[in-house]
C-alpha cells in the first residue's frame, strides 16, 4: 500500500551512523566552517542593527512625532510590525511543540533553529511597544510595583494584558529552548579541545550526563513545556488580536480576529522557517540532514496554514455584508477599492497567488522556489498587517475624523532596522550553538534503523 | 558489599538494544543501585529502573495553581486597591482578567517545571566521578554506559566486572569516587 510506503520512507537517510551525525553537528560550532560566508552576512547585519540604533536615537530625542503615525492612523508601523514579528515567531514554538507532542520525528531537524528564530523574533516584537510609549523609560509603569503614587496598571486593558503575553511568551520560548539545548551543550563540550570552549559549553551544559534517570525526568519536563506552549501560542496571538478586537472600529470589531490572526501567524512564521531552512542547509551543507523532503513537508504545512489564512479574508467579507452594518461594509469597500487597495490586493497576490505554486511537488522540493514563496508570505503578511491596520483607521464613523497616513523616513529605517536586531543574534547563536539538535537526530537515526530491522523481520 | 572508594563499575556498549538487555540482566541479577548513560532517551529503561518519580509532573501542576491565584489575587486586588469606574463596567470582570491568569498559569507553570527538573536532577553539577572515566565522552556520540554503583549492597569489584564482560560489554571500568 502506498499510504505506508510513505509513512516507512525514512526521512533522513539510515546511512549514517551516530557517530557522522554527532561530528558533523558538533563541528559546527568548533571548527566553523563557512566563516567568510557568515562574516558577510554579519556585516550586513550589523550595519541594519546600526540603523535600529540610529533610529531609536532619533525616536528617543525627538519624540514618536518623527514617525509619520497621526490621529487618526496613530497605531501605525509600531503595531503593525509588532504583530508582524510575533506571528513570525510562533511557527517556531508550533514546529517545536505541537509536532513533538503529535510525534512527528521530522520535526528534529528544525526545531532547533526554529526555536532559536521564536527568540529573537519575539525580541524584535517587544522592542515595538516600548519604542512607541514616547516616554520608554517609564516602562515599568506597566508592572505593579507598589508606587508612591498609590496607582496601579489598569488589568481591565487589553494593552496590560499584553505585557503579560508577551514576557511570559519570551519566559517561556527560552526555557523550552534552553531545556532542550542542554543535551546538546553537553556534547559538543565533549567533543570541544580549545579550553576556552569546553569551559563556555562545560558551563552552559550544567553538568549534563546524560544519566537515563536525567533523561526520564527530562523527557517529562521537556513533553509538559511542549504542552504548556502550544496553548501559549495560540493565546499570545489570540490575545494580540483582541488589541484590535476589542476596539469598535469598524473592520476589527469582529470574533474571527482571533483565529484569523493566530492562522496568520503560523502561516508567515512557516514561511519564515522555510527560508531559514534553506538558507542554512545550503550554508552549512546539511542536506543530508533538512532533506527535500523535509522542504517538501514544510511547503505543505505552508499552503495548508496559507489556505486557512484566506478562509479569514473570505469570512472577513462575509462578516461585513451579513452583519450589515453600514460602517462595516464601508471599511471592506475603503479595503478593496481605496485609496490603500494596494495593501489589500498586495496581501491577496503575495499571500495566496503566489502560494499556489506549492501544488506541485517539483516547486516545493525545488530550494530557491520554495525560498521565493516564502519570501513572498513574508511580505504579503507584513502588507496584511498594514491593511488591517491603516485601512480601519483612516476612515471611522466620523468624516470630521478622516485622515491619511504615510511611513515616515524614520518609521521605515526603524523597520529596518529590526531586521539587524533579529539577524544579529540570530547568527551569533548558529556560530556558537549546536544549529540542528544533535541528540533529536540521532534519537530520529535510531528509531529509523529500528523500523528497518522490523521491516526485514517482517 | 557498598564501597565508597568507587563511584561503580562502568560498561560500555555499542547499541541501545543491547544496553536494555545488560540493565534487564544486571536487575534480574539483584543489582539494584543502577544508573546508564546515554546519548539520548533510550526507551524502556524507564521501566527497568522502575522509575516512577512524577514530581516534575507535579511541579509542574503545582506552578500553574500557583500562577493562576496569583493572578487573579493581583488583578482583584489592583482593582480594589484603586478602583476605576470605566463607563460603569465591572471591577471583577473574570472574563477581562482571564488572559492574565492563564499567561501566570503557563508561565509559572513553566518555571515550576524547567527548575524543578534540573534540581531534582541535582543539576548544575560540574564535576562528577563518571566524567574522568577515559572513554566516556562518547556517551554523548554514540556509545552506551550501564553503571553498577558501588553503592549496591552486591556490588563487588570483580564480581559485577565479570559479570558485565559476560554481558558483552565492549569495555568495562572501574570508576574512582
Amino acid at each position: 500500500m502506498s499510504v505506508t510506503s510513505e509513512q516507512t520512507r525514512p526521512i533522513i537517510s539510515p546511512q549514517q551512523t551516530l557517530s557522522d551525525v554527532t561530528d558533523q553537528l558538533a563541528s559546527i560550532p568548533l571548527h566553523f566552517p563557512t566563516r567568510r560566508r557568515w562574516l558577510i552576512a554579519l556585516a550586513l547585519s550589523s550595519l541594519l542593527l546600526l540603523l535600529f540604533f540610529v533610529a531609536a536615537t532619533v525616536l528617543f530625542t525627538r519624540g514618536v512625532g518623527v514617525w509619520g503615525l497621526d490621529i487618526p492612523v496613530n497605531w501605525a508601523f509600531a503595531i503593525h510590525n509588532y504583530v508582524w514579528w510575533l506571528g513570525i515567531g510562533h511557527a517556531g514554538t508550533l514546529i517545536s511543540a505541537l509536532l513533538l507532542l503529535m510525534g512527528r520525528e521530522w520535526r528534529n531537524s528544525l526545531n532547533r533553529f526554529a526555536e532559536t528564530m521564536t527568540l529573537f523574533a519575539v525580541v524584535c516584537a517587544a522592542v515595538y511597544p516600548v519604542l512607541h510609549l514616547g516616554r520608554p523609560w517609564y516602562i515599568y509603569w506597566m508592572f505593579p510595583y507598589p508606587a508612591t503614587m498609590k496607582v496601579w496598571p489598569q488589568f481591565r486593558s487589553p494593552l496590560e494584558w499584553d505585557v503579560w503575553a508577551v514576557t511570559t511568551y519570551l519566559t517561556v520560548s527560552i526555557l523550552f529552548w534552553y531545556i532542550g539545548l542542554v543535551p546538546d551543550l553537553a556534547a559538543a563540550r565533549d567533543r570541544a579541545h580549545r579550553r576556552g570552549w569546553q569551559v563556555f559549553f562545560g558551563v552552559f551544559s550544567l553538568g549534563w550526563r546524560g544519566s537515563a534517570l536525567h533523561w526520564l525526568r527530562w523527557q517529562q519536563a521537556y513533553r509538559l513545556l511542549a504542552a504548556l506552549a502550544v496553548p501559549l501560542v495560540v493565546s499570545v496571538h489570540s490575545e494580540v488580536s483582541l488589541l484590535f478586537a476589542s476596539g469598535q472600529i469598524p473592520g476589527w470589531h469582529s470574533t474571527i480576529f482571533p483565529p484569523y490572526f493566530v492562522m496568520g501567524a503560523a502561516f508567515s512564521g512557516f514561511a519564515v522557517v522555510a527560508m531559514i531552512a534553506i538558507a542554512i542547509r545550503a550554508l552549512f551543507r546539511l542536506q543530508n540532514l533538512v532533506t527535500d523532503d523535509h522542504l517538501d513537508v514544510l511547503g505543505k504545512v505552508l499552503l495548508a496554514t496559507g489556505l486557512m489564512t484566506a478562509y479569514g479574508y473570505v469570512f472577513e467579507i462575509f462578516d461585513a455584508l451579513y452583519g450589515g452594518h453600514p460602517h462595516e461594509i464601508q471599511t471592506v469597500e475603503d479595503r478593496l477599492f481605496g485609496i490603500y487597495a494596494w495593501s489589500y490586493w498586495g496581501a491577496v497576490f503575495f499571500n495566496f497567488v503566489v502560494l499556489q505554486g506549492l501544488w506541485w511537488r517539483s516547486v516545493r522540493r525545488t530550494p530557491w522556489a520554495l525560498f521565493l514563496i516564502g519570501l513572498s508570505v513574508a511580505v504579503g503578511m507584513w502588507l496584511e498587517r498594514y491593511m488591517i491596520l491603516v485601512t480601519s483607521l483612516y476612515r471611522d464613523f466620523l468624516v470630521s475624523s478622516w485622515g491619511h497616513y504615510t511611513p515616515s523616513f524614520w518609521d521605515w529605517a526603524q523597520y529596518l532596522g529590526t531586521i539587524g536586531l533579529f539577524m544579529v543574534p540570530f547568527l551569533l547563536v548558529i556560530r556558537v550553538f549546536p544549529v540542528i539538535s544533535i541528540f533529536e537526530t540521532k534519537e530520529l537515526l535510531e528509531e529509523e534503523e529500528e523500523e528497518q530491522a522490523g521491516l526485514r523481520h517482517a | 558489599m557498598p564501597d565508597s572508594e568507587h563511584y561503580g563499575m562502568l560498561a560500555e556498549f555499542k547499541e541501545p538494544e543491547r544496553l536494555v538487555e545488560a540493565a534487564r540482566r544486571a536487575r534480574a541479577e539483584g543489582y539494584r543501585d543502577i544508573d546508564a548513560f546515554t546519548p539520548f532517551p533510550v526507551e524502556g529503561l524507564g521501566e527497568i529502573l522502575q522509575f516512577r518519580d512524577r514530581r516534575v509532573l507535579w511541579l509542574g501542576l503545582i506552578g500553574g495553581f500557583t500562577g493562576f491565584f496569583t493572578a487573579l489575587a493581583m488583578q482583584m486586588f489592583t482593582n480594589f486597591d484603586f478602583p476605576i469606574n470605566a463607563g460603569g463596567r465591572p471591577l471583577y470582570p473574570l472574563s477581562a482578567f482571564a488572559v492574565v491568569a492563564f499567561e501566570l498559569t503557563v508561565l509559572f507553570s513553566a518555571a515550576f517545571t524547567a527548575i524543578g527538573m534540573l534540581a531534582l536532577n541535582g543539576l548544575p553539577r560540574l564535576r562528577y566521578p563518571v566524567f574522568g572515566a577515559p572513554r566516556f565522552h562518547l556517551a554523548s556520540k554514540d556509545r552506551f554506559f550501564l553503571c553498577i554503583k558501588a553503592g549496591d549492597p552486591r556490588f563487588d569489584p570483580s564480581a559485577t566486572r565479570t559479570f558485565l564482560e559476560r554481558l558483552g560489554a565492549e569495555t568495562v571500568e572501574l570508576v574512582p569516587a
